[in-house]
């Protein structure tokens, strides 16, 4: 069988177990799974750019947060229905990134990682210290779900919904990724005055990924501010950001399924980390050293790594 | 008609004179080296026609259109090609990919975000069309970091022609290789259509009187000499500091 | 006479921005690091000092400790972790990230979330008279300080023989070592000396500005703004940028509270739009 026929194969075992899940498992790992789905999606969206383009962004919470905050606000500040908030707080992701990138493509490398981290904290700044708008550090309670004639309220049916929008997002990202505009991201990736060179204009490649990815995570943020029913300063903060980076690089940058699993990961990790300690952050940063010392290509790398060892004798 | 103009340019970089007035008018379909030294700014020059650099001073006009500003990438597009001295590949891509993109740059509708496979399909065949051409064929599923010198330099090559391009700048394109590679070389430049105008950088000499049309010679950046070859075999100044040092 | 004493209030902050984006741009312009550590090295400072003003009274002793353990913290990352990815950009900016963070949840740990204020040494608790107004003399020590440090800066980059390798933005160490300079060891000793600036920082920005969890990030930020403004791997930049930024900040405060960081935000936008590299970047 060819490997192609294989992914097939594993792609559906995933997504029939997927549905079972809520057969299987109880709430609170339902939940959890949710949460991991979610975040599968940030990460995946962030790869588009640190993986696929080669732009380390260092502030990609700016995005999802953007979103949460749009939905929240919409929702309780303007009474508008939950529903209707959902593509409100995609395109506000979407134009954030539109704002932002013209100024973090103006550079690259360090320059790209300082002025990324800048921006999401100047967004963070905002959310923090515009008290009559956001609460600041209190955050944005009764955020209500969506309500589509049937209630997302259960764990199961919100568990369904977020599978249904996180399954179609990966969907069209796949697509994305395999079509000529993801080509051209690659070769960008590889080299940018090869592409110019042969008549590619880099920076709108550039651009588009780059407004594509918030966009992206706004989704996922939107999708995290129903799942918390509440929003918080934390959502644009640095550790958000760390967490969706080290996601990517652990699982595997430059790969869909590496993101997805780096994810899973590090939800699962906080998640038990912090029934023990308060001190997920101190694990955070000892993951990133950790990563970077002995798995600097990701879980894939050694997956690979480990395939080559096999097939050279 | 004149291909290529280049009027006056010159090229300071923090204070030291890498082009001074250089004038160089290449017709069209004409082969015309560029001989001298390390050092001489070939390299540069070649950088201010492809738009890597722009100039200090002067003005570049390609088939009657001033590109002294253009961006690379419109430069490519109004039918410039080039090549890198320093292999500038895409280390990780397949071949087959490498070909795609060039001819995606080329046509400059890879801005779809999602588009159906079938769509696909006359690209592909394109793409293994020209590989063919090349001698690549076999190559087309490898990543292009696992091929071997003189592969890389025959993609590079491949890469820029894809394009159908009217003017083509090749920088040192037989620069390390064994001679067999680069009685290959040779036979692909010999190959391309006529009408194609080609301005290329070469060290070797029996490499260079064979394509060329005219040879200009370039020294410490500046144009020293222009000429067929028995112009330039006659020129003092140039067996002195080029010709005599071999 | 307000708006004197806001600028004075600026230049002392910015003499503090300055300590800083001067070690991140020492740093960045030899080994094209970009240190993100760099604000825990402020912030673990000037807990550092807290911690021996606390038991010892002394301010001097205080200054002293704190920047050598920092200094020395950092040289250690430098050579057991930094130095493994030469010129490989994202583990480098990865690993700093990593230690960010580690450090920000140790000083959690052990200074505990509430923000605490460094005692002021009893010969700065006097204003000085300035009109209507009376003017604490240890802003103007902060700005003496800041003036010291970088006037010592400019003549170690100017008169010493690793400062004018510094200036060439020595990114080929075969180079170096042909001129006879241990490249290992100074890399090391830049390393060791940006975080000892990053530690002065915290320890004199204590009796002003006290030390909390996040102080770290929120420095770091000023910092980048202060080195995208002025230029990265430029000391020139690094001064302009931060006496610039720190005025903004202290006018943005007074007159925008809700938006603090969008008062330095906006120049960082204007200089990027107009000027990518910086006010004095080269690149």
């Amino acid at each position: 069988m060819t490997a192609r026929a294989w992914t097939i194969i594993g792609c559906f075992a995933v997504l029939a177990l997927l549905f079972m899940l809520p057969e299987v498992l109880r709430p609170y790992y339902l939940a959890l799974v949710t949460k991991m789905l979610i975040f599968a999606l940030f990460a995946m969206s962030l790869d588009l750019l640190l993986g696929y383009t080669g732009l380390a962004s260092l502030g990609h919470a700016a995005y999802f947060g953007v979103a949460a905050y749009t939905i929240a606000l919409l929702i309780v500040r303007a009474g508008v229905d939950s529903g209707l908030a959902f593509p409100v707080a995609l395109v506000a992701a979407a134009a954030t990134g539109a704002l932002f990138a013209p100024l973090a493509l103006r550079a690259r490398g360090s320059y790209f990682l300082m002025i990324t981290f800048a921006l999401a904290q100047v967004v963070w700044s905002v959310a923090f210290g515009w008290r009559s708008l956001t609460n600041g550090d209190d955050g944005i309670p009764d955020v209500v779900r969506p309500d589509f004639g049937w209630s997302l309220d259960s764990t199961t049916s919100f568990y369904y919904f977020v599978l249904a929008i996180v399954g179609l997002a990966t969907l069209l990202l796949v697509a994305i990724v395999g079509s000529p505009f993801g080509r051209a991201l690659r070769g960008i990736r590889e080299s940018e005055s090869r592409m110019q060179a042969l008549g590619y204009n880099v920076w709108r490649y550039q651009y588009v990924a780059f407004v594509l990815a918030a966009a992206f995570a706004g989704i996922a943020g939107a999708l995290y501010a129903y799942y918390n029913r509440f929003v918080g300063p934390e959502y644009l903060y640095v550790v958000q950001s760390a967490e969706a980076l080290i996601m990517v690089i652990l699982g595997g940058a430059g790969t869909l399924i590496g993101p997805a699993i780096g994810a899973g990961l590090i939800v699962f990790l906080e998640d038990f980390v912090s029934s023990m300690t308060a001190h997920w952050v101190l694990v955070l940063g000892i993951i990133y050293v950790l990563v970077t010392l002995f798995a600097p290509r990701g879980l894939i790398g050694l997956v690979d790594q480990l395939r080559q060892r096999r097939v050279k004798p | 008609m004149t291909a290529l103009a280049v009027e006056n340019v010159s090229k300071n970089f923090g204070g030291v004179s890498a082009l001074a007035n250089i004038s160089l008018n290449v017709s069209r379909g004409e082969r015309r080296i560029l001989l001298g030294p390390n050092g001489a700014g070939k390299t540069t020059l070649f950088h201010t026609i492809s738009g890597a650099v722009t100039p200090s001073g002067g003005r570049i006009t390609l088939f009657g259109i001033d590109i002294t500003r253009l961006r690379p990438d419109r430069r490519a597009r109004l039918g410039l090609a080039r090549t890198f001295q320093i292999t500038n590949l895409f280390p990780r891509l397949t071949v087959l990919d490498s070909m795609l993109l060039a001819l995606g740059g080329a046509s400059g509708h890879s801005l779809q975000l999602i588009g159906s496979p079938s769509g696909y399909r006359s690209e592909y065949d394109k793409a293994h069309q020209l590989l063919e051409q090349w001698d690549l064929v076999g190559t087309a599923r490898r990543v292009v970091r696992t091929l071997s010198y003189g592969e890389q330099r025959q993609l590079e090559i491949a890469l820029a022609l894809a394009g159908q391009p009217r003017l083509l700048l090749l920088d040192e394109p037989t620069a390390g290789l064994s001679p067999a590679e680069t009685r290959r070389v040779v036979s692909m430049v010999h190959a391309l259509p006529r009408d194609m105008t080609i301005l290329m950088i070469e060290h070797d000499m029996d490499v260079a009187f064979e394509l060329a049309d005219r040879i200009a010679v370039m020294h410490q950046g500046r144009l020293i000499a222009e000429g067929d070859q028995a112009a330039i075999r006659a020129n003092k100044q140039v067996t002195d500091i080029y010709l005599g040092a071999d | 006479m307000t708006w004197v004493i806001h600028i004075l209030n600026g230049i002392a902050f910015g003499m503090l921005l300055f300590l800083l984006a001067a070690g991140l741009s020492l740093i960045y312009g030899l080994m094209k690091i970009l240190n993100l550590t760099h604000g825990s090295f402020y912030l673990v400072g000037g807990y550092i000092g807290l911690t021996v003003m606390q038991r010892t009274g002394s301010f001097v002793l205080a200054l002293v400790v704190a920047v050598a353990a920092v200094a020395l913290v950092g040289a250690a990352i430098e050579r057991f972790f930094l130095r493994r990815f030469h010129l490989d950009e994202l583990p480098q900016t990865l690993l700093t990230f990593g230690f960010l963070f580690i450090f920000a949840d140790l000083s959690l740990w052990i200074w505990g979330g509430n923000p605490l204020m460094l005692n002021m040494p009893e010969i700065f608790q006097h204003s000085m008279p300035m009109g209507y107004y009376a003017y604490p003399v240890y802003r103007l020590f902060l700005i003496a300080i800041g003036l010291v440090v970088a006037g010592g800066l400019w003549w170690f980059q100017e008169h010493t023989r690793i400062g004018t390798m510094l200036r060439a933005g020595v990114d080929d160490a075969e180079i170096a070592r042909a001129l006879g300079i241990n490249v290992s060891l100074l890399f090391t000793l830049i390393f060791a000396v940006g975080a000892g600036l990053a530690a002065l920082a915290g320890v004199l920005a204590g009796p002003v500005l006290s030390l909390y969890p996040g102080a770290d990030f929120e420095v770091l930020i000023f910092a980048f703004v202060v080195v995208i403004v002025g230029g990265l791997g430029s000391l020139r930049g690094a001064l302009a940028g931060a006496l610039l930024i720190g005025i903004l900040d202290d006018f943005g405060k007074a007159f925008f509270p809700e938006f603090a960081l969008f008062t330095v935000f906006v120049p960082m936008a204007v200089i990027l739009v107009i000027r990518p590299t910086g006010l004095f970047g080269r690149r």
